[in-house]
């Protein structure tokens, strides 16, 4: 087995000031699937080609932003040995073990807060519930996709683009504890040990997180959900539109990922994006950079300048 | 029924009605003098202090607004709805007109902070 220990972005919990326009939006609008809720009012949600139980947690909150991004690890065994790890390196604060059921269908959550100030978790155990395209039971003589899909409907939540002050820490935790690499990176070019930005993989993907640093702490730039192809990106603009939803910019492509992308605000200002394309990563390809003076084709290739609310709309 | 909202800053001013929020209003008459973020009530970009007027708003993230300067006047233009007309003051950076600035060399103010780990060491 190739890729190993931590596997993938496995949930994220969004905060949103007023829980019923947020369903509308994630499950209408961006075509989410609600799977439970909790004796807290927590809403759990998939997208449609995700097994797993759950990705994307909306809890109402007097405050938008992320509470916590969740990891796939390959075993229980792992989630042990990693949380061992992550103590040892002394890099992250407020190690916790959050039991097993506290989250519906997940097994025991190891969580801690990383130098950037985000809180992260891992964990090894969530149930597969599958994707609904078996036509003789799960995952036996498949469609190509599921009936009853409804809005964008990307097929899984992707990654999180996060904003935080300690880049350095937090990309030291990522590459030597946790078993990422460095997919791109954005650096000052009259210093280049100098980074901005990094946009980390544990996968194929050409990024599972990216972290620009901004001099706050555990600050949510965007949650990114994938979609298939630029066709389809087109049409979550459409649908958008017509849906009266906020958009920031886009549809158009980044320098970095070459993804295709359009990014836009939930109705507590929290921003998604939808995007597809890319490339395969693997751990021997070398990392791109792309100096400061280049941001602006780095984030938006087409207009080559950053918008005013990249840096500066977060929550 | 429509109202005018006047923004102390930019001198400009426009109608908004009672159901649209001031920031959608202020985008549609093509004006700048408040800075547009999510639109939403939740990065805050477009805070705005009521100078007179009367109003009602919507939630808003305590993150960009706390209780106190929502006391004191301070909201987000876009959970604001006038009840007559209003002057407000932008809070905010005032980004000017258009919100993407067409430069090649976006200059960034990435002042070095003192580094709590050393830099990671490439590969």
């Amino acid at each position: 087995m190739a890729i190993t220990g931590v596997l993938r972005p496995g949930h994220v919990v969004i905060r949103v000031l007023e829980l019923a326009p947020a369903l509308k939006h994630y499950i209408e609008v961006l075509g989410l699937t609600e799977v439970a809720r909790d004796k807290k009012g927590r809403v759990y949600l998939k997208a449609w080609d995700e097994h797993d139980h759950h990705s994307v947690v909306l809890r109402e909150a007097d405050e938008a932003g992320m509470d916590y991004m969740g990891w796939k690890v390959d075993s229980p065994a792992t989630l042990k040995s990693l949380a061992k790890d992550i103590e040892k390196s002394k890099l992250c604060t407020d190690l916790e073990w959050i039991p097993a059921g506290e989250h519906p269908e997940t097994g025991e959550r190891f969580r801690f807060t990383i130098p950037t100030g985000h809180l992260m978790e891992l964990y090894a155990e969530k149930k597969y519930i599958g994707n609904n395209c078996g036509t003789d039971g799960q995952n036996v003589n498949p469609d190509p996709w599921p009936d009853g899909q409804h809005g964008i409907s990307p097929s899984r939540f992707d990654h999180c683009l996060l904003y935080g002050d300690d880049l350095d820490g937090t990309v030291k935790l990522f590459r030597e504890v946790l078993g990422f690499s460095i997919a791109e990176k954005i650096v000052t070019k009259a210093d280049p040990n100098f980074m901005i930005g990094a946009f980390l993989t544990c996968s194929n993907k050409a990024h599972d997180v990216a972290f620009i640093r901004q001099p706050v702490k555990g600050k949510f730039h965007h949650a990114s959900f994938e979609l298939g192809s630029w066709e389809k990106v087109l049409r979550a603009g459409d649908i958008l539109s017509r849906n009266k939803v906020s958009i920031d910019i886009g549809p158009t492509r980044h320098g970095i990922t070459r993804g295709e992308t359009i990014y836009f605000f939930d109705p507590s200002g929290n921003r998604n994006e939808v995007f597809a394309g890319g490339y395969i990563h693997y751990p021997d390809r070398p990392a791109i950079t792309w100096y400061d003076e280049t941001l602006g084709p780095a984030i938006f290739y087409h207009d080559r300048a950053i918008n005013e609310a990249f840096l500066s709309v977060f929550t | 029924m429509s109202h005018r909202v006047s923004i102390e800053n930019t001198g400009e001013s426009f109608a908004c009605a009672e159901d649209v929020h001031v920031l959608a209003a202020m985008e549609q008459a093509c004006c700048h003098g408040i800075p547009v973020g999510c639109r939403n009530g939740g990065c805050g970009a477009c805070k705005v202090r009521i100078t007179s007027g009367s109003f009602h708003t919507k939630k808003m993230n305590r993150a960009v607004v706390s209780a106190a300067e929502e006391a004191d006047g301070c909201v987000l233009a876009c959970k604001l709805y006038p009840q007559g007309d209003i002057t407000v003051k932008a809070l905010g950076r005032v980004w000017g007109a258009g919100t993407v600035r067409k430069s090649a060399h976006f200059s960034l103010d990435f002042t070095r902070p003192a580094l709590v780990s050393q830099p990671d060491k490439e590969t």
